[in-house]
């Protein structure tokens, strides 16, 4: 550096000084923006249905608003699977409800601890296909929280859906999926 | 030999594009069996002729001037380097070309989400490694393993025709049903490919995938795991199995049936011999891919089974119930509680406490897995049958 | 390396101290021209590196069955393979080219911060050292692809996955501050009436990859780190049972990926623009398209990630906007393929191994081109993706396209580094050898791939066995011909035809001013461009 700064003119310096602090300020906040891809990702996963997630949070069901749209017959199916290491016996009371748009469904899952350990466990839904994530609203539902079982407890856990109306006409039957882990280690 | 130098001809001559097919030979994306499928070679094909048109104009522009303009043959350089006419027309005219090229890949990719109601809805459940196909509502649900003899992967013996690419137990299907996959996966994110029904869709953990298809043809259509997924990813094909709607409910109709007689076989009296023979089989379809025929493992993410105090030791014949039945937490382990029934369960424990200089000589029936099912907890059962010491297995 | 006299030439009145000697001269080096060399011959130990998993891999794969290796070590041969080609080899080369000629084509005496590019450099070994090391450990190196997806590389990796990661950060940090350095040094050391339109094409293209790397090696970062916090910290980004999500990782590798590639393959573009003009004896067609073409190319690259993922199950909107977004991308790549071809036309052309290489390189890289284009077809891609289609794809341009670039740059520059002309016969051997052995190892995959053989497999079908008898054979061609190019280098350093500060009838660029072998210090007093 020392023979260069004689022979540089100082604006030089300066102006590489100001090159170097604009860039590496590029490179942190693409590091920040990095991070800043998971929220995003997750609002833009809400908005548009992606991977068929649907909103962590109760849907805040109006009776007194709802029309019941009798004219459409909604096939709803529930399909339960275990994650690896996962030891619970877990599937749902029917394979599938029908309902009106607007009319809420009610079924069961069960879930029983088969082991001597108390486990926690989260399950994870996804609906598919993606275009009617939206339209599927939970009233009721296991997966907002996690579910801890005793010893060989079995538990009944109730499940409350309503489709909404605005549902495109060309969907007649969507799947909604419950994948099951074992979260013991992170609670 | 003769055959091969005249495949070697054509690849050469480039003229792999007419889609000239050979047992080994095969050269292009197979036009498969359903609609989709043919659309999507369709579109290949046309995609490929238009790459290739495009290539013979600049290679053969190219190689005019190579061979023409070359210093040796007296070629004066000439000094132009600019035109904004040419540009533009070289950025247009490519432009349109996809432009047409992309009017038929949406026509294709909007059928393929295309979401009308399937006539039957198959969930596919990607694990380490093999695939669980559940036939929703109709409470059918079984596993389908690589069935490749180890001995042919080790080049001790011949290899199959259909080696790699066969299972035992294959996905059925009948023929003009619209067909509906859920596709998810249990541990990593696996793909489930079959070329012929230009079907492939990741599998990932937590997530519901859809594909469909809708077969024209009866036959026998086969795939592979198209995710690196792991140690075993080359080894969990996909067969499917088109049938026509009778033999399909047949078919069904004898799977059910089946389900039901393995479930009598829980409350037969089971000898330890009985039990071995079995067991060799289930072990060697579900644990030997990770803890090895022989039972050494791979330590030591795949700890060894032989000699090993869970496996010998008399008071921990309880947690070697537990861990197969249930896994391992943070390890590879799976639960396999819900992998293979009681039989196969009681088996395959009553095997890994006798194999491969084990000889405990302790036995686990299905009576005693049913139990354990029901209060978590493994009591042996004093009825059953104590085995003669001449019996003892030394495998 | 350098004798004192040869600094007596007119642009170079200033006299300075040599280089230092012994050991502590590379050490503590901060010359341009030392350092570019240690990262060059730090990239072909890479490129053996890597290069010798590559014939584990073709050995396995010779034919059906497992003969040499496990499933477990055919994965880490994989892994390990792609790690090390992409940042060990081809990244390090491009930044090597670029300290040894940038402050030479624009007239700078050095880089702008040349301790910073000695710190840069150093990281390199290490990172590298740690990466290899991995194998060693118990359970084995990284064993979940190059791409590392999650969970595979999270929830269910080898205990030595803290170690990759970390050597992902250092290669990151390494790249990063090398792209500031290029930065700055071609925006500020550029010699009076050197215009940013009078640039030479490799430096356009590397200012442009060196934007690349400082936006996306932060983002690839990020991963990692997610990676290491979801394994050691319990957080769960990428596990979708505590509320994460794997294809979220795909999403944000992605992100860097794609304009990764491009970070391998830009600064080639700017080296075949030298390279071509200079053996047709004619200027490059259509400079300023040149420059335009790269910088729509590093803008699309940015919009076009999720084209790897077309099978994760993507809404359909957003599969027709990749599918576009991705099909775009032609538009300019070819705009350069045609620039390319026309410079060509009507020169009066040489074929010295230089522009053999670039000549390949433009005929195999639109091949590569035309296989990206059919993989951006979303329905296609369906039956593409993940099959040996897609290796030969990247193979196509990555090889002929980063590699064959990086030869025929050495062979171009080589006079100036040594003073010595290389041994063109040898150099034709080796060019020939690696061309036929590339295009046998590579095009018979485009044949498996379409016929359903998937990727990263140890063991295949029976159907796929005679062309990856094939690709094998012409695999091992390929590699033991680069022992060749060792030789030849280090023949050319040893000695040779002395050549003239231009040794190119028809090479453009200050660099050509300097005396061969150039000076350790050079254009300590800026020259005047007209």
């Amino acid at each position: 550096m020392s023979e260069q700064d004689r022979e540089q003119p100082e604006s030089i310096e300066h102006s590489t000084r100001r090159t170097v602090i604009r860039s590496t300020l590029v490179a942190c906040g693409m590091f920040a923006f990095g991070f800043a891809m998971v929220p995003l990702y997750n609002v833009f996963c809400q908005v548009t249905g992606l991977n068929g997630k649907t909103d962590p949070n109760p849907y805040m069901y109006k009776a007194a608003e709802a029309k019941v749209d009798t004219s459409r017959d909604i096939k709803v199916q529930f399909v339960a699977t275990k994650n690896a290491g996962m030891s619970w016996d877990f599937y749902p009371s029917t394979p599938q409800v029908t309902v009106h748009p607007g009319e809420p469904g009610l079924l069961n899952f069960v879930a029983k601890n088969p082991t001597g350990k108390t486990i926690v466990g989260q399950a994870i839904p996804s609906v598919t296909p993606f275009e009617a994530t939206n339209f599927l609203h939970k009233v009721e539902c296991f997966c907002f929280t996690t579910q801890t079982l005793q010893p060989w407890e079995e538990k009944v856990m109730p499940l409350r859906i309503i489709v909404d109306q605005e549902l495109p006409k060309h969907i007649k039957k969507l799947t909604l999926s419950y994948t099951l882990f074992d979260v013991t280690h992170l609670n | 030999m003769m055959q091969q130098a005249k495949s070697l001809f054509l690849l050469l001559a480039g003229l792999a594009v007419t889609g000239i097919s050979r047992a080994a030979w095969e050269v292009n994306m197979t036009e498969g069996v359903t609609a989709v499928s043919r659309n999507i070679y369709g579109l290949h094909m046309t995609i490929l002729m238009i790459c290739v048109v495009i290539g013979l104009i600049v290679f053969g522009v190219m190689f005019y001037s190579i061979f023409k303009h070359r210093k040796s043959k007296g070629a004066v350089a000439h000094q132009f380097h600019e035109s904004t006419l040419v540009e533009i027309v070289w950025t247009s005219i490519p432009f349109l070309i996809l432009v047409l090229m992309a009017i038929p890949a949406t026509k294709t990719l909007v059928e393929i989400y295309n979401t009308d109601e399937a006539d039957i809805d198959i969930k596919i459940t990607g694990y380490q490694w093999k695939w669980q196909y559940e036939y929703v509502g109709e409470d059918v649900s079984f596993f389908s393993n690589l069935s490749t003899p180890r001995e042919q992967i080790l080049n001790v013996r011949d290899k199959n025709p259909n080696y790699l690419l066969e299972v035992d137990e294959p996905l059925v299907i009948p023929v003009d049903k619209k067909v509906r996959f859920l596709v998810t996966a249990a541990d990593v994110i696996h793909s489930w490919w079959v070329p012929a029904l230009a079907v492939k869709r990741d599998a990932i953990p937590g997530f519901i995938n859809e594909a469909w298809t809708n077969i024209e043809v009866p036959g026998t259509y086969r795939g592979q795991c198209a995710e690196l997924c792991g140690k075993d990813h080359g080894y969990m094909p996909i067969v499917v199995e088109a049938k026509s709607q009778e033999d399909y409910d047949a078919w069904l109709q004898a799977k059910k049936a089946a389900a039901g007689k393995e479930r009598e076989l829980t409350d037969k009296s089971w000898t330890m011999a009985e039990l071995m023979d079995r067991g060799e089989q289930a072990y060697n379809k579900a644990c030997a891919v990770c803890h090895q025929p022989n039972g050494a493992g791979m330590p030591p993410i795949f700890p060894a089974l032989k000699g090993s105090p869970m496996a010998t030791e008399a008071d921990q014949i309880g947690a070697h119930v537990d861990i197969v039945m249930n896994g391992k937490k943070g390890s590879a382990m799976q639960a396999f509680a819900s992998q293979l029934n009681e039989v196969d369960l009681a088996a395959v424990i009553t095997y890994e406490r006798n194999a491969w200089g084990n000889n405990t000589g302790e036995m686990v029936t299905p009576k005693e897995i049913v139990e354990y099912k029901k209060t978590g907890e493994y009591v042996e059962d004093p009825a059953k049958q104590t085995m003669p010491d001449n019996q003892q297995a030394s495998r | 390396m350098t004798s004192v006299t040869d600094t007596a030439s007119s642009l170079d009145q200033e006299h300075h101290h040599g280089p230092a000697k012994g050991l502590m001269r590379w050490v503590l080096t901060t010359n341009h021209k030392d350092i570019g060399s240690m990262y060059l011959w730090f990239s072909f130990i890479m490129f053996l590196t890597g290069g010798a998993m590559a014939m584990i891999i073709r050995a396995e794969l010779f034919q059906p069955g497992l003969q040499i290796v496990e499933p477990a070590f055919f994965n880490q041969m994989t892994t390990m393979h792609g790690l090390i080609m992409v940042f060990g080899a081809v990244m390090p080369a491009f930044v090597g080219l670029a300290n040894w000629m940038i402050p030479m084509m624009i007239g700078a005496p050095d880089m702008a911060m040349p301790r910073m590019n000695n710190w840069s450099f150093w990281i390199l070994p290490f990172a590298a050292v740690m990466l290899v090391s991995t194998l060693f450990m118990e359970g084995g190196g990284p064993n979940f692809g190059w791409t590392f997806y999650a969970p595979l590389s999270t929830d269910y990796s080898p205990p030595s996955t803290t170690f990759f990661i970390f050597a992902i950060h250092m290669l990151g940090v390494s790249s990063i501050m090398g792209a500031i350095n290029i930065i700055a040094t071609i925006l500020n050391l550029r010699a009076p009436g050197m215009t940013m339109m009078k640039m030479p094409m490799f430096v356009w293209t590397w200012l442009i990859t060196a934007y690349l790397l400082i936006a996306v090696m932060p983002v690839l970062a990020g991963a990692v780190t997610m990676m290491l916090m979801d394994i050691h910290f319990g957080t769960s980004f990428f596990n979708a049972g505590g509320g994460g999500d794997p294809v979220l990782f795909q999403h944000i590798f992605w992100f860097f990926g794609h304009p990764e590639v491009y970070i391998m393959i830009l600064p080639s573009f700017g080296i075949v623009s030298a390279i071509i003009p200079a053996f047709a004896r004619k200027p490059l067609f259509g400079y300023t398209s040149m420059v335009y073409a790269t910088a729509s190319i590093a803008f699309l690259s940015f919009i076009v990630w999720a084209h790897h993922m077309f099978t994760v199950g993507i809404p359909l909107i957003g599969e027709l906007f990749f599918m576009y977004a991705t099909m775009l991308i032609a538009v300019p790549t070819g705009v350069k393929i045609f620039n390319w071809v026309t410079t060509m036309f009507r020169g009066s052309m040489t074929f010295e191994t230089p522009m053999l290489f670039s000549t390949a390189f433009v005929v195999l890289f639109t091949i590569g081109g035309f296989s990206g284009l059919m993989l951006s077809i979303a329905p296609a891609d369906f039956q593409y993706h993940d099959t040996y289609f897609v290796v030969a794809h990247f193979h196509y341009v990555l090889v002929p396209g980063a590699i064959f670039a990086i030869f025929a740059a050495c062979y171009y520059w080589l006079p100036k580094w040594t003073g010595y002309m290389y041994d063109e016969t040898l150099a034709k051997v080796h060019f020939w050898m690696s061309f036929i052995g590339m295009n046998l190892t590579f095009f018979p995959m485009h044949f498996v791939g379409l016929a359903g053989m998937p990727r990263r497999i140890p063991d295949y079908a029976l159907q796929f066995a005679n062309f990856n008898e094939m690709s094998s054979i012409g695999g091992f061609m390929f590699g033991t011909t680069q022992l060749l190019f060792l030789f030849i280098v280090i023949k050319c350093i040893r000695g040779g035809a002395k050549v003239e500060a231009k040794p190119w009838e028809g090479a453009e660029g200050l660099e050509w001013n300097v005396p061969s072998p150039a000076p350790y210090h050079t254009f300590t007093t800026p020259p005047d461009v007209k």
